[in-house]
C-alpha cells in the first residue's frame, strides 16, 4: 500500500517536473535561445553562490551535530593515539583551509564571470610565475606533512619496548582467540594442522604426532587461551601478535586510533600503551556501557559485521588477579596433569572435561 | 534487451535524417546488422558502451539503494521485496547478510569497471579521438568492435552471476583471497567467484582491445597540422588512461590467473596455514595471501584514475569552451596528466598500510603517494584560473564541470590524510575512505561522465537534451553528492568500519543510526533524480529540439567541423587540416577561432 503510494507520489512529480522543462523549452524558441540562455545563466550564476554560502552553513552544521559522535570528541585511548589525533588536526587545518579557499574560489568565479555582453574576456593562457607557485607551495606544505607523518610511523611500526606484557592475537570466522604465553612467558609452538575447535583451537603442540611429524613442546603446557575478551593493563606496553586461521582480518582498535592485519601464514605485530582503564573510559565517555571493541575491520564473510572482541583494560593488581585464576588450556585436555585438580577421580575428570 | 532496442531506435531516427552517403568514404553496402550491432563505426561503438554503460549504472545504483535499505532501515520489514527478489535476497522482509555483501560487492565492481571504466573512457575514447584529432576511424575497427563484444560478454557473465543458486560473489570489490579462494569460506566463493572471475577476465581482454587502439589512433592517425602539442586535452587524458590500462590490467589478471590456479588446481600461490570451521586444515602451505593485493593494487591504483583522467580532460575542454577562454597553463595541464600516470604506478601499497608490510617500505610510498597531490593541486588552480575573468555560459556540461571540480578538490584532499600511513593505521577501512573514493572517483567521474554526455549528446544525436531537467539534474545530485559522502567523514572518524552489515551491536558505532537513515533517505532521492536523466537521454533521442548549426558550443576542435549526422568516416570529402592549438577563445577579441583556421598574418603570439 505505501508502495503503491510512493511509486505513485514519484510518478507524478516526474510528470510535474517535465511538464515544467517542456514548457520552459517552448519559452526558450519563443524568446530566442540567445535571450534565453541570458535568463537561465543568471539564475544559475545566484544558485551558484548559493550553493557555496548554504554549503559552508551545512559544513558547519553537520559538524556541530556530529563532532560529538566521533572519537575527536574524547582524549584518545593510547598513548600512540595522541600522535594520531594531533596529526589529524594540523592535517585537517591545512586541508580545510585550502578547501575553503578554493571552494570559495571555485564558486565566486562561476558567479562573478557568468556571461555578460559588456565583457572581454582576457586572453591568458599561461604563466610560468603562477604555475611555479602552485607547484611549489602544496610540494613545501607536503613535505612538512610528510616528516611529520614519518616519524610517527617509525615510532608507531618500531619495536616494543623490552617490559611490553604481548599477547597473541588469532582471528577467524567470527570471533577472536587470545593466548598469553602463561608463567615461562614463552608461546608454546603451533601448527594449524593441529587444530581441533573444540579442545585446542589454536592447534597448539602439546603430544608427539608421527603422522604430522610434530614433538610435543613443553612451553605450551603453561599457555592460556581465552575467546572473545583480553585482558591489559593500563599503562603497561602490549604487543600483539596478530594471526589469522582462516582468511584475512583485522584487529581494529578504534578507542586506540590503531589497526593491523591478521593474515592467514604471515604474523603481523602492533603494539599500544592503553592510557585508562575500562571504567575510567565509562566516565570519560560518559557512557556507561562503554567497551573497549576490536572491531573487524576486513571483509572476512558473511559474519565479518559481528566478529567483535572485548579489551578489558585494568589496573596491574585487577590483572594479576585475573590471571590468577585462568588455567592453561593444557589441562582441560589433559586434566590429570593438572596439580590443582584432585588427583585421579573419574567424575571430577568428566567434569573438568566439559 | 533494453539497451538493444533502445540503440536502433536511436539509429532509426539518425538514419532518417542522414544524407545518404554523407561522409561515407567506403562504398559498402551496410545491413542492419552491420551497422547497428556488430558495427565497426567508432561512433556507434561509442554508443554501444554508454548505453551499456547507463544500464549498468542503473543495476548499480539499485543495488546500492538496496543496500542502503538495510544500512538505514535495519529494523524495518520490506514485505514486498521477498515478493519480487525472492528468498534467498530478502527473508522475513529484511535484506539476508549474504545478500547484503552479494549487493555491495557487485555494486562496487560493476561500478568501477563496467560503469566507470568501459561506460566512461568506452564511451568518449571511441567517440573522440577519431572526431577530435581528424581520423575517419580507429586504427583497427574490427578489434574496436571487438573491444565491444569481450565488455558485452563480460557484462553477461557478470549479470548471469546474479541468479546462481550459492549467490553472487561477495567477498568485496576487491576479491582478496583466502575469502575469495575458498567456497568453503563464504558461499559467495563457489560459482558465484567463478563466473566474477571469468568476467573480469572478459573485461580485461576488453579493456586492452579498447586500449590498444587508443594509443595506436593517436599516434598515428592524427590529421595534417594536428601535432602531438595541438590536440584538445581530452585526447590527452585519453592517451594517458589507454597507456595506463595496457600496462596494468595484465598484472591484475596475472592475479587473477593465480587465484583460478588456487581455486581450481590445488596450487597455494595464496594459500598457506588455513583451518576452515566444518571442512578442517586444508593441504596449503607457503603461499602468500598478500601477493594477490599487490597484483590487485598495481592495477587498482592506476585503476582509479583510469576512470579520473578521461573526467579531467573533458572538465578542462569544457570549461574552456564555456568560459570563451584558453584552458590556463595547457602545457602544464599535459605535464600534471604525465606526472600522474608516472606516479600512479608507484603507489599501490599505499592500499596495504597495515596489511604487516615493511616499515620502511611504507615510507616510501608515503612518500610518493602525497607526491601526487602536486600535479593534482596544479590541475586544481590551473581550472580556477581558467574561470577567472571568463565569461562563462552554463550549460548543463560546464555545471556538471563546475561541479567535478568542487568534488575533486574536496575527495582529494582527503587523499592526503589517507597517504599518510600515521593517520591510514587509524582510518584505513572505515568510512573515512568511502568518503574519500566516493567523492572523488565516484561522484567526481559521474560529474566528469555527464558533463561529457551533455556536452556531446548534439554531436552523438543530432538533438539537444533538454536544459531545464539538465539543470535539475545537476542541483540535486551535487546537493546530494555532498549531503550523502560528507557526514560519511565523521562515521570514519568515529572508526566505524565499511563493509558491516550491522551495527546495532557495537558500542563504537551504534551512534549513528539516525545519520545512517538521512543518507539512505537522500541516496534514493539522487537515485530517482538520475532516473530523470535517463528519461531526457532517451526521449530527446527521438523527440528533443533539432540541433541546426554545426557547431552549437562555438568550439574550436575538430568533431564540430563534421555534418550534424556524421557517417562512417566522419568527414565528407577532405579532412581538415589543423593550423592552431584548440584553445583560441578570446584571442585578440575574436570570440572562437576553430582549430581549422589558418594563423592570420597580424595575429598576436601567446
Ligand atoms: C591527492 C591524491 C590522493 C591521495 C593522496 C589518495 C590516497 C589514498 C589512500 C592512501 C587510500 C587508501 C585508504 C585506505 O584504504 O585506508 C585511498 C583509497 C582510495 N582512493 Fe585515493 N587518493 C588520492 C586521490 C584519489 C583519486 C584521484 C582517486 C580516484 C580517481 C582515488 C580513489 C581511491 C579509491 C577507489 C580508494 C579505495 C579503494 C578501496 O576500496 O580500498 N583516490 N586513496
Ligand atoms: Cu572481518
Ligand atoms: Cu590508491
Amino acid at each position: 500500500m505505501t508502495f503503491n503510494l510512493t511509486v505513485a507520489v514519484i510518478i507524478l512529480v516526474f510528470l510535474i517536473i517535465f511538464q515544467i522543462s517542456k514548457a520552459s523549452e517552448y519559452v526558450a524558441i519563443l524568446k530566442g535561445e540567445e535571450q534565453n540562455r541570458k535568463n537561465t545563466n543568471k539564475v544559475n550564476g545566484f544558485l551558484m553562490v548559493s550553493f557555496l554560502v548554504l554549503g559552508l552553513i551545512g559544513v558547519w552544521y553537520c559538524n556541530s551535530l556530529l563532532f560529538g559522535k566521533t572519537l575527536l570528541a574524547h582524549e584518545s585511548a593510547s598513548v600512540q593515539g595522541e600522535r594520531v589525533d594531533s596529526m589529524l588536526w594540523l592535517t585537517l587545518s591545512i586541508t580545510g583551509i585550502v578547501f575553503i579557499i578554493t571552494q570559495i574560489l571555485l564558486f565566486w568565479f562561476a558567479y562573478k564571470y557568468q556571461e555578460n555582453d559588456k565583457r572581454k574576456v582576457v586572453y591568458f593562457a599561461h604563466s610560468n610565475k603562477l604555475e611555479a607557485l602552485w607547484t611549489g607551495v602544496p610540494a613545501i606544505v607536503l613535505t612538512v606533512l610528510v616528516v611529520i607523518g614519518l616519524r610517527n610511523w617509525s615510532y608507531f611500526t618500531s619495536d616494543a619496548p623490552k617490559d611490553a606484557m604481548v599477547v597473541e592475537v588469532t582471528g577467524k570466522q567470527f570471533g577472536w582467540i587470545f593466548r598469553y604465553p602463561g608463567k615461562d612467558g614463552v608461546f608454546g609452538k603451533k601448527y594449524y594442522k593441529n587444530i581441533d575447535p573444540a579442545t585446542n583451537s589454536l592447534g597448539l603442540i602439546w603430544r608427539d604426532s608421527a603422522s604430522l611429524n610434530l614433538k610435543d613442546d613443553p612451553a605450551t603446557h603453561d599457555d592460556i587461551v581465552q575467546e572473545q575478551t583480553m585482558y591489559v593493563v593500563k599503562g603497561k606496553p602490549v604487543k600483539l601478535i596478530i594471526g589469522s586461521r582462516d582468511v584475512i582480518h583485522d584487529v581494529g582498535l578504534s578507542q586506540f586510533r590503531l589497526k593491523m592485519d591478521a593474515v592467514p601464514g604471515i604474523p603481523t605485530t602492533l603494539w599500544f600503551t592503553p592510557k585508562f582503564t575500562t571504567s575510567e573510559m565509562k566516565k570519560i565517555t560518559n557512557n556507561p556501557n562503554f567497551q573497549y571493541e576490536i572491531s573487524c575491520d576486513q571483509m572476512c564473510g558473511n559474519g565479518h559485521y559481528s566478529m567483535k572482541g572485548v579489551i578489558e583494560v585494568v589496573e596491574q593488581e585487577d590483572y594479576d588477579l585475573w590471571m590468577a585464576k585462568q588455567k592453561p588450556l593444557y589441562f582441560q585436555s589433559f586434566p590429570e596433569k593438572d596439580p590443582s585438580a584432585p588427583k585421579a577421580d573419574s567424575t571430577v575428570k568428566a567434569i573438568a572435561k566439559n | 534487451m533494453s539497451n538493444e532496442a533502445a540503440l536502433h531506435h536511436s539509429v532509426d531516427v539518425s538514419t532518417s535524417h542522414d544524407t545518404h552517403g554523407d561522409g561515407h568514404m567506403h562504398h559498402h553496402h551496410e545491413t542492419f546488422i552491420t551497422k547497428y550491432v556488430f558495427s565497426q563505426d567508432h561512433k556507434m561503438i561509442a554508443k554501444q558502451f554508454l548505453i551499456t554503460g547507463m544500464v549498468w549504472a542503473v543495476l548499480g545504483g539499485l543495488m546500492s539503494v538496496l543496500f542502503r535499505l538495510q544500512l538505514g532501515y535495519p529494523d524495518s520489514h520490506f514485505y514486498w521485496l521477498e515478493d519480487i527478489l525472492g528468498k534467498w535476497w530478502v527473508k522475513d522482509g529484511q535484506i539476508t547478510p549474504e545478500a547484503y555483501y552479494a549487493l555491495v560487492t557487485t555494486h562496487g565492481t560493476v561500478l568501477v569497471f563496467f560503469v566507470l571504466t568501459a561506460g566512461l573512457s568506452g564511451t568518449f575514447a571511441n567517440f573522440l579521438i577519431p572526431l577530435q584529432i581528424g581520423a575517419r576511424d580507429m586504427a583497427s575497427p574490427f578489434m574496436n568492435m571487438l573491444s565491444y563484444w569481450f565488455f558485452f560478454a563480460a557484462s553477461c557473465v557478470m549479470l548471469s552471476s546474479m541468479f546462481v543458486e550459492t549467490g553472487p560473489f561477495s567477498g568485496g570489490w576487491t576479491a582478496y583471497p583466502p575469502l575469495s579462494a575458498l567456497g568453503s569460506a563464504s558461499p559467495g566463493s563457489k560459482t558465484g567467484m567463478d563466473l566474477w572471475i571469468v568476467a573480469m577476465a572478459l573485461f580485461v581482454v576488453s579493456s586492452l582491445l579498447g586500449g590498444l587502439n587508443y594509443i595506436a589512433t593517436i599516434l598515428n592517425m592524427r590529421t595534417k597540422g594536428m601535432s602531438m602539442t595541438r590536440l584538445p586535452l581530452t585526447i590527452w587524458a585519453l592517451f594517458f588512461t589507454a597507456v595506463l590500462g595496457v600496462l596494468s590490467f595484465p598484472v591484475l589478471l596475472s592475479g587473477f590467473i593465480l587465484l583460478i590456479f588456487d581455486r581450481n588446481f590445488g596450487t597455494s600461490f595464496y594459500l598457506s596455514d588455513i583451518f576452515i570451521n566444518g571442512v578442517g586444515a586444508l593441504p596449503n602451505e607457503g603461499g602468500s595471501a598478500i601477493l594477490f593485493q599487490h597484483l590487485f593494487w598495481f592495477l587498482g591504483h592506476p585503476e582509479v584514475y583510469i576512470i579520473l583522467l578521461p573526467a579531467m580532460g573533458m572538465v578542462s575542454e569544457i570549461l574552456s569552451v564555456n568560459s570563451r577562454k584558453p584552458i590556463f597553463g595547457y602545457m602544464a595541464m599535459i605535464g600534471s596528466l604525465f606526472a600522474i600516470a608516472i606516479l600512479a604506478f608507484l603507489v599501490w601499497a599505499h592500499h596495504m598500510f597495515v596489511t604487516g608490510l615493511n616499515p620502511f617500505l611504507g615510507s616510501v610510498f608515503v612518500l610518493l603517494t602525497l607526491l601526487i597531490a602536486v600535479p593534482s593541486a596544479i590541475k586544481v588552480f590551473n581550472w580556477l584560473t581558467t574561470l577567472w575573468r571568463g565569461n562563462i555560459r552554463f550549460t548543463p556540461a560546464m555545471m556538471f564541470a563546475i561541479g567535478f571540480v568542487s568534488l575533486f578538490i574536496s575527495g582529494g584532499l582527503t587523499g592526503i590524510w589517507l597517504g599518510n600511513s600515521a593517520l591510514d593505521i587509524h582510518l584505513h577501512d572505515t568510512y573515512f575512505v568511502i568518503a574519500h573514493f566516493h567523492i572523488v572517483m565516484g561522484v567526481a567521474s559521474m560529474f566528469g561522465m555527464f558533463a561529457g554526455i551533455y556536452h556531446w549528446y548534439p554531436k552523438m544525436y543530432g538533438k539537444h537534451l533538454n536544459n531545464t531537467l539538465g539543470f535539475i539534474h545537476f542541483w540535486i545530485t551535487i546537493a546530494g553528492a555532498y549531503l550523502i559522502f560528507w557526514p560519511m567523514h565523521y562515521e570514519g572518524l568515529a572508526g566505524m568500519p565499511r563493509r558491516y552489515y550491522d551495527y546495532s551491536n557495537w558500542e563504537s558505532f551504534k551512534q549513528f543510526i539516525d545519520l545512517n537513515r538521512f543518507i539512505s533517505t537522500v541516496a534514493m532521492i539522487v537515485f530517482a533524480t538520475q532516473l530523470l536523466f535517463l528519461f531526457n537521454f532517451f526521449y530527446s533521442i527521438f523527440k528533443g529540439r533539432k540541433v541546426t548549426s554545426r557547431n552549437p558550443w562555438q568550439s574550436n576542435t575538430l568533431e564540430w567541423t563534421t555534418p550534424i549526422h556524421p557517417g562512417h568516416g566522419n568527414w565528407v570529402g577532405e579532412i581538415p587540416e589543423v593550423y592552431r592549438w584548440p584553445y583560441d577563445y578570446g584571442k585578440d577579441g575574436v570570440d572562437f577561432i576553430p582549430q581549422t583556421t589558418p594563423v592570420g598574418e597580424e595575429e598576436s603570439h601567446h
